[in-house]
Order: structure tokens, then C-alpha cells, then sequence
């Protein structure tokens, strides 16, 4: 096997190896900076229109936030977020379930809580409501 | 009506290009039967041909190979002038100007493995630039870029490997030729 892969070997010179390793390099560059479009770097949660916590999502922990109607609780996990609980009629916010892409909104609307995944290349530029 | 004749006389360099193109023509035609599970990702094993043209005879030799090869081989496939066509011709545009650099890369250090690593890339760059100017106009055509990417080292070195194997045959041929 050796013997086999000798002759092959030595017509790659050095250069060659590290021209090899290069385009390999900008393989890797390339997918890590294609594919990861979409994928949340932050939350921001507002109430009343103001911004009341900007948290990055590399650590768990959960989110108080006081409302007109009570308190609407937002739970940050590693890469994700969601409102865990809510004291709307509806539940909209709650039942969307977890957000795991940049540009996503769960907008608990009675409560005036909104809770936003940014992120480079979001589905969305602006939300207007 | 006076006859004329127009008479061609091939040089031995004239048949030497239609020798190699012919040569990677039939390669063109032959990767064409091959099925692959993404367009655009080929082995390009014409451009051992080019590869082997450009290290014995020149830039200016490999030039017209490849794009005899290019324009026979589309006549053949029934690509000519389709999008197929001019992806192809800009690919090989591309990698011959990254030959024309690549060549002149110290040779102790790099070998045929490097330049066609190179103008594999240069291929893929320029389709993915005609791709998106003309043929695509979004930027999901780059969505697949690292793909691409990883075909053109792949099948880089492939060809590279064999371009190189075939030069130093070539090489040990022409030393016993000349001892004997």
C-alpha cells in the first residue's frame, strides 16, 4: 500500500500541499460564512414599545417582564428563545414556541411584549405593527 | 470561371494543437455520459490535457487546446451558444489567465497539483460570476459555492495527480528514447 501511494506522493511538491490546504481553507470559510445565514446572534425584548433586555443567546436564564396586564415571562437557551409564559387571553406568543431563526418576532400583544431573534441575514428587514 | 485552390499546409505545431484537442475533446464528450448528482460539479478531465500542453509546450499551446475544446466539444453536445456553452467558455477563459499566473510560480515549489487547483477555482469563480450576472440574477446562486469549492479541490488535485503522472512519463519516455 505504501509502496502503491510513493509514487504519487512525490508529485506534489510543497507548495502544492499548502495551495491543497488553502482551498480547503476557503471551503470551510465559504460554508461557515453561506450557511450560516439566518442563524439568531441575540434577543431583544421590548414592553411598551421600549427595549427592556438585549441578551445574547449563548446561556440559558428566563426574563421578567412586567406589563399592564402582569408578567410575561421569556425563557434564552443556547441558539434559541421563547415566551414561556404569558398572561394574555390568546396565547398567541406563547404557543408560537421557540424562535431559532434571526429576524424572528413573538409579539405578545395585549401584554405589550415583543420578543426579537436579530441576527445577520434575517428573513426580514422590518417589522411594522 | 478561373479554378483556384486554396491550399492549407498544417504546421507540425498545427497538428500538435489538434492532436491535444482532439484528445480532450474526446474527454469532454466522454465525461458528458457520466451522471452527476449537482450541475456543475464535473470532473473537468479535459483540463489534464490542458494541464499536460501547458507544462511542455506553453501557455500560448494550452490556450488553443482549451478552447478548441471548449467550442468542438459544445458543436458535439449540442450546447453551442446555449448558457451551457458560454459558462463553459468563461470557465476556461478564466482558468487560462490563472494559468498564464500560476505558471510562472516558482517550479521547485509548485507543481501541476497547484496550478490546477487554481484554475479549478478561477472555473468555478467566473461561472458563478456569469451565473449570477446573466443566467441567475439573485445571490442564491452562491448558495452553493462551497460545494463547488470543495469539487474544485477535489478534482483539482485529481487531475493535477494525473497531469503530473502523465509529465513524468512523458519525461522517462523521452530519456530512454534518448539512451536507446
Amino acid at each position: 500500500m505504501i509502496d502503491r501511494f510513493a509514487g504519487w506522493r512525490e508529485l506534489v511538491r510543497p507548495g502544492d500541499w499548502l495551495i491543497v490546504l488553502a482551498g480547503f481553507a476557503v471551503c470551510i470559510y465559504a460554508a461557515l460564512h453561506l450557511w450560516s445565514a439566518g442563524a439568531p446572534d441575540g434577543a431583544v425584548v421590548r414592553a411598551g414599545g421600549r427595549v427592556v433586555a438585549e441578551v445574547d443567546l449563548t446561556r440559558s436564564r428566563r426574563i421578567e417582564v412586567p406589563g399592564p396586564l402582569g408578567t410575561t415571562y421569556i425563557e434564552i437557551e443556547p441558539g434559541r428563545a421563547r415566551v414561556a409564559a404569558d398572561p394574555g387571553p390568546r396565547q398567541y406568543c406563547v404557543r408560537q414556541g421557540w424562535l431559532d431563526r434571526a429576524g424572528a418576532v413573538a409579539i405578545c400583544a395585549p401584554n405589550e411584549v415583543s420578543l426579537t431573534l436579530t441576527g445577520r441575514g434575517g428573513d426580514y428587514d422590518s417589522l411594522n405593527y | 470561371m478561373t479554378r483556384s485552390t486554396i491550399e492549407l499546409t498544417p504546421t507540425a505545431e498545427d497538428q500538435r494543437i489538434a492532436r491535444h484537442a482532439a484528445a480532450a475533446i474526446v474527454l469532454t464528450v466522454a465525461e458528458a455520459a457520466i451522471p452527476l448528482p449537482l450541475p456543475g460539479v464535473k470532473p473537468g478531465l479535459a483540463n489534464i490535457v490542458t494541464l499536460v500542453v501547458l507544462a511542455r509546450w506553453g501557455w500560448r499551446d494550452a490556450a488553443w487546446v482549451s478552447l478548441l475544446r471548449v467550442l468542438a466539444g459544445s458543436l458535439l453536445l449540442g450546447q453551442f451558444l446555449a448558457p451551457g456553452f458560454f459558462l463553459s467558455l468563461s470557465g476556461a477563459i478564466a482558468s487560462l489567465v490563472m494559468l498564464g499566473l500560476a505558471m510562472h510560480l516558482p517550479r521547485r515549489w509548485f507543481g501541476p497539483v497547484s496550478h490546477s487547483i487554481l484554475a479549478a477555482f478561477a472555473h468555478i469563480g467566473a461561472q458563478l460570476v456569469v451565473a449570477r450576472v446573466w443566467l441567475v440574477p439573485h445571490d442564491g446562486v452562491f448558495y452553493l459555492t462551497p460545494v463547488f469549492a470543495a469539487a474544485a479541490v477535489v478534482f483539482g488535485l485529481i487531475n493535477g495527480l494525473i497531469a503530473g503522472r502523465l509529465l513524468q512519463e512523458m519525461d522517462r519516455r523521452a530519456a530512454e528514447g534518448a539512451k536507446g
